[in-house]
């Protein structure tokens, strides 16, 4: 196994309110694992921190290759924005460059293969604005992925999706993790849609993390600490479901 | 129409009409795309204070618009917060200033200048009236606008599209938003030298506004818009000139109310067929 992203004890704070408190927690080549937490847990300030765009105040983070790729919280892109699932995807490869780029037909293939395996490929031509959420995702990741980058990180993809669109856009990325020995981190706040596919959990409350294989984690105490509030992790014909609150029935 | 080549106002008309047509072409689809509609408004009417200070000083109103305008902008986006509205705000708080210096500015021109010219200039445009000299320097800024856009191209549509996406990719956000909001305020410069200040935003969001709903390509957009304002300015030069003996006072129509009347049927028409092919 090698290791993608290694974060060591991580602290940070925003004026005197401390928001991370001591995080450690890898992921490796091949892996997909969820950063789980309630709203305002900390997630999207992780992945601030993993991206580089927020120093800790203490702790360290090392990365095996600089790029990573990044599928923001809340992309929200107009219907009527001049802007093809290709154009965007495209950015992908060398958005941040100034100055002219002369088209290619290398770079036109390499998008369109992007496309074809986030199952994109259909939609390449419309305007990204006027795509579902599900689409959108997809073109997101198309754009994060295009580089070729180690790791992948997402914030939240499935908060504005579907269940089924949630379902296919988890089993897209277990794939593409699979398919490309790429290191996957991606947030939720409600963890189902991912229990079937997540290889790792790294768990976060009060600042605090707490990370493992999802034996390990998913578990009533274990979730219970964490929340700071009963939780009950039940087997619902085959599927892990995790309940809250004291007036759980469990037959 | 005889003449009407042979007659220089109206060649410096149509060449300084044809690169501010270009430019605001270009930069109007990123004004659009960006939202930044009411920021183009803004430096419209700062401009009028630039252009009503440099008449009193006895400057070509270009450089009265052109400075302010290039300031205004840098400030605007150094002293404005990230997020939109409150960009917007601080935008808002330094128009009313600025436009009460104006109006101060115009009623010294008018009362203190033999030449009644200078509010409608300013106000209007003054394309008729402009030296064969401002079309080099009008198109020197032109050129210095699109080639600007064509620098920033990538990084500007990505961190319009989403400052996340662009700041993760090391896209100096903040940066690329200024110097954006500079050329803003050079092009708002010269659709003011064209249309006047108080049309000058027209000119800038009108055609982009227009080709965006005909097109999905950003390129493809910018040159559309280029199109559609080069078509407007010139129509708009033709039909000033050829009004010469309408009335009311058998003085030629302002370039201004033709451009901006093209401008808004042309959207109009657009707009119709887009809606009936959906
Ligand atoms: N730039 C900031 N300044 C001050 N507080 C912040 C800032 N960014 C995040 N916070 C606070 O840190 C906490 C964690 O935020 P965040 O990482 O966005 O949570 P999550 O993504 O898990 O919902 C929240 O309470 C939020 O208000
Ligand atoms: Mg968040």
């Amino acid at each position: 196994m090698s290791t993608v992203v290694r974060l060591e004890d991580v602290d940070v704070s925003f004026g005197t309110r401390r928001v991370l408190d001591g995080v450690s927690f890898s992921v490796e080549r091949a892996e997909f694992v969820g950063l789980i937490g309630a709203n305002g847990a900390g997630k999207t300030t992780i992945f601030r921190v993993v991206l580089g765009l927020l120093s800790p105040d203490r702790g360290s983070v090392a990365h095996l290759g600089r790029h990573v790729g990044y599928v923001p919280q809340k992309v929200v892109i107009e219907p009527d924005a001049p802007l093809r699932a290709r154009d965007l995807v495209a950015l992908g490869i060398d958005g941040e460059r100034f100055g002219v780029r002369m088209p290619s037909r290398a770079r036109r293939a390499r998008v369109d293969e992007m496309l074809e395996s986030v199952g994109a490929a259909e939609f390449a031509d419309a305007r990204v604005g006027t795509l579902s959420g599900g689409e959108q995702q997809r073109v997101l990741i198309a754009h994060a992925l295009v580089g070729n980058p180690p790791l992948l990180v997402m914030d939240e993809p499935l908060a504005n999706l579907d269940i089924k669109s949630g379902h296919e856009i988890v089993e897209l990325v277990a794939r593409l993790t699979k398919e490309r020995g790429l290191a996957v981190l991606l947030s939720a706040h409600d963890m189902n849609a991912l229990l079937p596919h997540m290889d790792r959990v790294v768990y976060l409350a009060e600042g605090r993390a707490v990370s493992g294989t999802t034996g390990e984690v998913v578990r009533s105490d274990v979730l219970s600490e964490l929340y700071r509030y009963p939780v009950r992790v039940l087997d619902v014909d085959g599927t892990v479901v995790v309940v809250g609150g004291h007036d759980v029935q469990v037959r | 129409m005889t003449g009407f080549f042979q007659s220089d106002p109206v060649r410096v008309a149509l060449a300084a009409g044809a690169v501010t047509a270009v430019v605001s072409g270009v930069v109007g689809v990123f004004v659009v795309i960006r939202g930044q509609s009411f920021a183009g408004h803004a430096l419209g009417d700062l401009g009028t204070l630039g252009g009503s200070g440099a008449f009193l000083a006895n400057v070509n109103p270009l450089w009265g618009f052109v400075g302010v305008g290039a300031v205004v902008a840098g400030a605007m986006e150094l002293f404005g917060v990230q997020r939109r509205r409150g960009r917007d705000v601080a935008t808002g708080v330094v128009l009313g200033a600025a436009l009460g210096l104006s109006a101060l500015l115009l009623y010294f021109d008018t009362t203190t200048s033999t030449t009644t010219g200078a509010t409608i200039t300013v106000l209007f445009g003054s394309l008729f009236a402009a030296s064969p000299q401002a079309v080099p320097e009008m198109a020197g800024l032109g050129a210095a606008g699109v080639l600007g856009v064509v620098v920033v191209f990538r990084p500007l549509l990505l961190s319009s599209v989403s400052p996340d996406l662009a700041s993760a990719r090391g896209v100096p956000v903040r940066a690329v938003a200024l110097g954006f909001l500079v050329l803003v305020g050079v092009t708002v410069s010269l659709t003011s030298m064209v249309v006047g200040t108080i049309l000058s935003p027209a000119l800038l969001i009108g055609p982009a506004a227009t080709a965006l709903r005909l097109t999905r390509r950003p390129g493809a957009a910018m040159a559309g818009a280029a199109v559609i304002g080069l078509i407007a300015t010139w129509a708009g030069i033709v039909l000033s000139y050829a009004s010469d003996h309408w009335p009311p006072a058998h003085r030629g129509w302002p370039i201004s109310f033709f451009v901006v009347a093209i401008v808004f049927v042309t959207y109009l028409g657009v707009e119709l067929v887009a809606r009936r092919a959906r």
